[in-house]
């Protein structure tokens, strides 16, 4: 028997039957999708947090005040700590050859305001060198001057969106802001970019790091954002930084260093296994379907008695009749699968239209995996009906009769 | 060809058994005209399901072309009866989603027989049975008459040496089963061997050898020179 037979034949049985056909493509083709879908929307977030990362610059390495004794748990973004570190601190690292630009950070919000409008805004003080570690670019006028590296100046670089919502379409640089109870000059406006690992740089104003220090009050750095050189020998420059800083706080190294990589690499780990266990929850879906077929397959083979005890009369082999109800099986979830990635595929490209910040798109494996598990269900769970058809006794079927095994 | 030697097939009814067939002896040489005559449940029908190859007898011989088929595997028992055995039954057992020709290609799709080739095959066989107008109908848009003639269609296509028809004309009216049994003692009168299980007594006695069954047992088998020529009336 040819194939080509084959797959006509069970397609006129899916035609004349096409209610059950229809409700059996689609619990395969839902199973299939919400495989694919779940699986894209775990690998969407490793994406998107792979992207936030490389946003960050290539060779990022980050410095927290305070240590962190233990391993595991979340990452010490909030440490405490017993010595501040400090501007002096951050100096002293940058003369490390290794290094390309330190950015040392000291956060805080504040209320921002122009004449009477008024905004709270995150305050970010810190050096020129920012610009070049976090990949920042103005629109208009300049970044922080050079002077800022060491001293106090009354100047500020404004957010894209702090601006227009200070000044509106009027022009902002040479204006005064009043922050915190300082007047500041605006030197420049940020280019408009996306949010950055949760912080929402258009939102933010940026001020000299000796300035945020009398704003707030403090001398302690929130963190130092380190740059290393293209050719960086990432363990012995943190070796050399761990040193630098325990020279300079009496034997202690109390700071935290996280490289990109490092906080990459969990993550993605992290994400990795989730989708793994999102897609095993999808399978769920798929066994249902299979025994959906499976229910539904006993009912046709109970139905189809008399066809197949003609089938067998007129030459067919318990093999063959065998190979025609699991080659059935298989071609609904073909369909069934194809339907299932064809909509799975519609809704990721529709969800990537509407919100093009997230890059959902579904991992490689999950493909193969939803449609291989769809045809192991569809084989496991029709191999009993199959069988039960191939074994009926082709006399009594004829006659419409219970076979006998 | 055919020979059954002490043939003998005892179905469970439940909790008791009933012997079908008794120690069965039969010889049929080509082209003989055999109907097979009997009260319901004297094993007729399992007599045909033997010689169809569709049963296997509990013990005793069957040969076919002086080969045992009792011990061949189900594959090879499924290739003989596709290639050397025709069936004809009471309820036609169509396939409902199919047309006429795709009904009688059936068995050859089966056997692996190209597309092409096996239409002609249906055709031929379809405008034997004066069928060729209707090779696209669906069996609901036949008469019984004609059902049965499709059914012939099926059974012939292949070209068998054996035809078995199991009370071909039970579920017709009088001309359509006159139709019927002049097309089966054509094709009788063309070499194929034809077996005949039935009721009627009036089918039963055109053929030119009358086995009368009881009890499993072949009671007579009586060698006729009537039938042929004579009227069929069913009754």
């Amino acid at each position: 028997m040819y194939l080509a037979d084959q797959i006509r034949f069970n397609w006129q049985i899916f035609v004349r039957h096409r209610i059950r056909t229809g409700l059996l493509l689609l619990a395969v083709g839902l199973g299939v999708a919400s495989v694919i879908l779940l699986t894209s929307l775990g690998e969407g977030a490793r994406r998107y947090v792979n992207q936030e990362f490389s946003a960050l610059g290539n060779q990022l390495l980050i410095i927290l005040p305070g240590r962190k004794e233990t391993t595991g748990g979340s990452p010490p973004i909030y440490g405490t700590a017993p010595r501040d570190l400090t501007l002096e601190d951050a100096q002293a690292l940058a003369r490390i050859p290794s290094i390309n630009a330190v950015a040392p950070v000291i956060a805080g919000t504040t209320s921002i305001a122009v004449d009477s409008l008024s905004r709270e805004a995150i305050v970010l003080g810190s050096t020129p060198a920012i610009f070049q570690v976090r990949q920042l670019e103005v629109s208009q006028g300049k970044i922080l001057p050079d002077r800022t590296r060491s001293e106090a100046m009354a100047v500020c670089v404004l957010g894209a969106k702090l601006k227009r919502e200070l000044f509106g379409h009027d022009r902002a640089i040479g204006e005064w802001v009043r922050a915190g109870g300082r007047r500041l000059r605006v030197v420049g406006v940020l280019v408009e970019r996306g949010e950055s690992l949760g912080m929402d740089l258009s939102d933010m104003i940026i001020v000299p790091v000796r300035t945020a220090e009398q704003m707030f009050n403090t001398p302690g750095l929130f963190r130092v954002l380190i740059e290393l050189a293209g050719n960086a020998d990432l363990p012995r420059t943190e070796k050399r930084i761990k040193e630098i800083i325990r020279e300079r706080h009496e034997g202690d190294e109390d700071i935290t260093l996280i490289s990109q990589d490092a906080m990459l690499a969990s993550f993605d780990n992290i994400l990795s296994t989730l989708t793994l266990a999102i897609a095993a929850i999808a399978a769920i879906s798929l066994l249902v379907a299979g025994i959906l077929i499976m229910n539904l397959s006993l009912i046709s083979v109970s139905q189809r008695r008399r066809e197949i005890g003609l089938l067998k009369a007129i030459g067919a082999s318990s093999a063959q009749v065998r190979q025609l109800f699991l080659g059935e099986s298989l071609m609904l979830v073909s369909l069934g699968s194809l339907a299932g990635i064809i909509f799975a595929w519609s809704v990721v490209l529709v969800i990537g239209r509407i919100w093009p910040v997230f890059p959902m798109a579904p991992p490689w494996w999950s493909m193969p995996a939803a449609v291989g598990t769809a045809l192991l269900a569809g084989l496991v769970f029709s191999w009993m009906p199959a069988r039960r058809a191939a074994a009926l006794d082709p006399v009594l079927a004829l006659r419409g009769q219970a076979g006998q095994g | 060809m055919i020979e059954l030697q002490q043939v003998s097939k005892t179905y469970l009814i439940g909790e008791t058994p009933l012997r079908a067939l008794r120690e069965v002896d039969l010889v049929a040489q080509e082209g003989e005209y055999i109907s097979v005559m009997g009260p319901s449940g004297s094993g007729k029908s399992t007599l045909l399901n033997m010689i169809g190859l569709l049963d296997r007898p509990d013990s005793g011989s069957y040969l076919l072309d002086g080969s045992h088929t009792e011990r061949l595997p189900e594959e090879q028992r499924a290739r003989l009866r596709g290639e050397q055995i025709g069936f004809i039954f009471q309820s036609f057992h169509l396939v409902n989603r199919l047309t006429t020709l795709e009904n009688v290609e059936l068995p050859m799709m089966l056997a692996g027989v190209s597309v092409r080739e096996r239409r002609t095959a249906a055709q031929e066989v379809l405008a034997q049975v004066g069928l060729e107008a209707w090779s696209g109908h669906h069996p609901n848009q036949l008469s019984g008459g004609q059902l049965q003639r499709v059914a012939i269609a099926r059974a012939i296509v292949m070209k068998p040496r054996i035809l078995l028809a199991d009370e071909p004309t039970g579920n017709l009216d009088q001309a359509s089963g006159r139709e019927i049994i002049a097309v089966l003692e054509n094709l009788n009168a063309e070499g194929i061997t034809l077996l005949v299980v039935t009721h009627d007594l009036n089918l039963g006695q055109r053929a030119r050898r009358q086995i009368h069954m009881v009890d499993g047992r072949i009671e007579t088998d009586i060698s006729a020179e009537a039938g042929a020529g004579a009227k069929y009336v069913p009754g």
